[in-house]
């Protein structure tokens, strides 16, 4: 972001050219087809998702293998206080914090017992409660329906501002705007208040001391951390982030079923991560958002061109990208370890001591 | 009783299977200090190798028995060599590096692993062809008593096979001695003239190896194997691991053969126990349910897959060690 650090007058007319570009996305996307609206909403929501698991993995350097159980929890937050499955309809404002607080919970209560001990434990707890949350969600249909099982929750209530309904089109004059394209301006919003709390998290008290646990857990204990209670703080952090963010995903979705919380999808926002570069927040941002796009576009080239040249499918896009990310994770740390964007501590950190 | 019976076999037989798929973590735990998150697909190629050269040779004329064994033969070589490559590619360079590095790769590997298993083995469930004929031998004259098949008898008598000539290796050979001096002090053991390397990379074909019976075992209890089935599978076994005392060989043993009989135990009689209409004798509340359904269950048999996750969780709370562990410290 070196257009942000020049004489100020630059740097106004950087920010100004930046704003306008965000704002005529979507609108340039339009044209190109709703979906593509969709999709970098899809993309605004991994970002947001990345940022929330870098704090976990990027400020404390704790592995959370199950973060997109806390997107889950969110999610299911609001599908069930915003849906007819209750008859329950609650404004969004009230519904997105409430998320927050019960992921937050569910971070706490797994976060209390493992945090004590090693950082490995923390990976494989998290990778297990991400499945048993997967098996809750599609068992609490019994005896009591809860979650409706598999076959989902629908019908969830979109987002309203006002009289604004971000479920559908307004008309304003020629212009249409779409329900994506005002979720793509909610999202904006949000992903920038994110943004701007991650800045602000980084470079206070609380942000030093988990660069400082991460870096010698033992030395920060030292210093006086109180190392348990930091990184239990990072790790409710992530979740509610996550619960946030799985929050907008219903109302956007207006349907969720445990399918899409799988592993594969914390295996994804954690290549995100990585790829981007660790603890650093445009990094992760960058690295999101190549991400999101990379299967798309692998949708878009890959399978028509083994159509016409194979005539048939040999490797199906989904299958390539995960295949993609699996090998990015090990490249990246054995190559490039910091990150595409790397955080100039983390980089330090991360290669090799010499001594 | 003879539910109680039955499931006590059932558990048994698979927690002999989690045993030798967490002796496999615990090995590379106690050198390394690294979670091997591969290791749970290192057993699904296993079985999906078995299966492959199984399928080819049913009906050739081959004695059913000498299928199974060249089966066998045929997935410890290819599982050996995921392993020492994963090691040698993802693992060794980042011997030194900070922690979080290698945990990273690792979860890399096993993503690739999986993928490159649905490409070869496709997306769908593959059924183990039953070339052995199950036999059921009933513990008592009762036609209804506990039954023990054959299969079940012959996966009990190999794992237990495999685990001792584990610890003989181990405690007996200068290799085993080779290993045990790394797993304390790799630096002083290097310096005794032991090749850490070569230890390390011993280590992982031990492992595999015994993870490849694994899932041959598994794919041949079940009868099915399935591209992501060692997730699951390697998330138990860890917990074994963990619940035995990370690092300890007798942990693990034991800890699999805990893990199995809980979670046998638990789908056999969680359903009873937490059955709604049973709960109503007790609780206000759940008359509703239990009218609606009387059979529904507050956790039943599908809930199976939580209770290894959960006595994870308690180990970690209470005794972190383990039950037959050492220390864990912060080791460095």
């Amino acid at each position: 972001m070196n257009i942000l650090n020049g004489n100020p007058r630059n740097k106004w007319i950087g920010l100004a050219l930046i704003a306008i570009a965000l704002i005529a996305l979507p609108f340039v996307l339009a044209q190109a087809g709703t979906a593509w609206v969709r999709i970098t909403n899809y993309a605004i929501l991994f970002v947001l998702l990345s940022l929330g698991l870098n704090i976990v993995v990027g400020f404390a350097g704790l592995l959370d293998l199950g973060y997109i159980a806390f997107y889950a929890v969110g999610a299911y937050v609001y599908a069930l206080l915003a849906s007819p499955h209750f008859g329950l309809h609650l404004p969004w404002w009230m519904i997105l914090p409430i998320g927050a607080f019960v992921a937050c919970v569910f971070g706490i209560l797994l976060g209390t017992p493992t945090l004590k001990l090693r950082g490995d434990y923390l990976a494989i707890v998290t990778l297990g409660f991400g499945e048993i949350i997967r098996i809750l969600m599609n068992n609490l249909s019994e005896p009591f329906n809860l979650t409706n099982g598999p076959k989902g929750i629908s019908g969830i209530d979109s987002i309203k501002l006002g009289g604004l309904d971000f479920g559908y089109t307004t008309r304003i004059g020629e212009i249409a705007i779409t329900g994506s394209i005002k979720y793509y301006f909610f999202l904006l919003v949000v992903l920038l208040v994110v943004i701007v709390i991650n800045f602000r998290l980084q470079n206070s008290r609380i942000g030093r001391a988990w660069e400082a646990i991460r870096e010698d857990e033992m030395a920060a204990r030292a210093m006086g951390i109180n190392t348990t209670r930091m990184k239990l703080l990072a790790f409710a952090m992530g979740a509610s982030f996550g619960g946030i963010a799985g929050g907008i995903f219903s109302a956007i979705q207006g349907f969720i079923s445990p399918e899409s919380f799988v592993l594969n999808e914390s295996i994804m926002v954690l290549a995100m991560v990585v790829l981007g570069g660790m603890g650093n927040i445009w990094g992760v941002v960058l690295g999101a958002v190549l991400l999101s796009f990379v299967p798309e576009l692998l949708r878009y080239t890959v399978e028509p061109a083994q159509q016409a040249l194979f005539g048939r499918q040999i490797i199906e896009a989904e299958v390539l990208r995960m295949l993609l990310f699996g090998l990015a994770m090990v490249l990246m740390m054995l190559y490039r370890p910091a990150g595409l964007l790397p955080s100039a501590v983390r980089k330090r950190e991360l290669t090799r001591d010499e001594s | 009783m003879d539910t109680f019976l039955q499931q006590l076999v059932n558990g048994l037989t698979l927690g002999c299977v989690y045993a030798v798929v967490a002796l496999g973590y615990t090995m590379v735990y106690g050198i390394i200090q690294l979670i091997n998150f591969a290791h749970g697909e290192v057993v699904m190629i296993g079985a999906m190798v078995a299966f492959s050269v199984i399928t080819a040779l049913a009906g050739s004329g081959v004695p059913p028995l000498m299928i199974v064994l060249l089966g066998v033969l045929a997935a410890i070589p290819v599982c050996m060599a995921v392993g020492y490559t994963a090691e040698r590619v993802a693992y060794r360079p980042l011997r030194n590096a900070p922690r979080l590095a290698p945990l990273i790769t690792a979860i890399g590997v096993s993503i690739v692993l999986q993928h490159v298993a649905l490409l070869v083995w496709g997306r769908n469930y593959i059924s183990f062809p039953q070339i052995i004929q199950t036999r059921s031998y009933h513990f008592t004259a009762s036609e209804t008593s506990a039954t023990i098949t054959n299969v079940q008898i012959a996966i009990i008598l190999l794992s237990v096979a495999m685990m001792a000539g584990l610890i003989a290796l181990v405690y007996k050979t200068r290799i085993g001695i080779a290993m045990r001096a790394t797993s304390q002090n790799p630096q002083v053991a290097g310096l005794m003239g032991i090749s850490i390397d070569r230890v390390i990379s011993f280590t992982f074909l031990i492992g595999a190896g015994l993870g490849a019976v694994a899932g041959v075992m598994v794919g041949s209890y079940y009868g099915i194997a399935h591209y992501q089935m060692g997730f699951l599978l390697g998330l138990k076994a860890f917990s074994a691991a963990v619940l035995g005392g990370i690092g300890n060989l007798g942990g693990a043993v034991v800890g699999g053969i805990l893990i199995g009989l809980i979670e046998a135990f638990g789908a056999g009689y969680m359903g009873d126990v937490t059955n709604v209409c049973t709960l109503d004798k007790f609780l206000p509340g759940f008359s509703a349910a239990c009218e609606a359904n009387a059979n529904a269950s507050l956790f039943g048999s599908s809930y199976k897959d939580v209770y290894a996750f959960l006595v994870l969780i308690l180990v970690l709370v209470f005794r972190p060690s383990g039950l037959l562990g050492e220390r864990v410290g912060d080791r460095a």
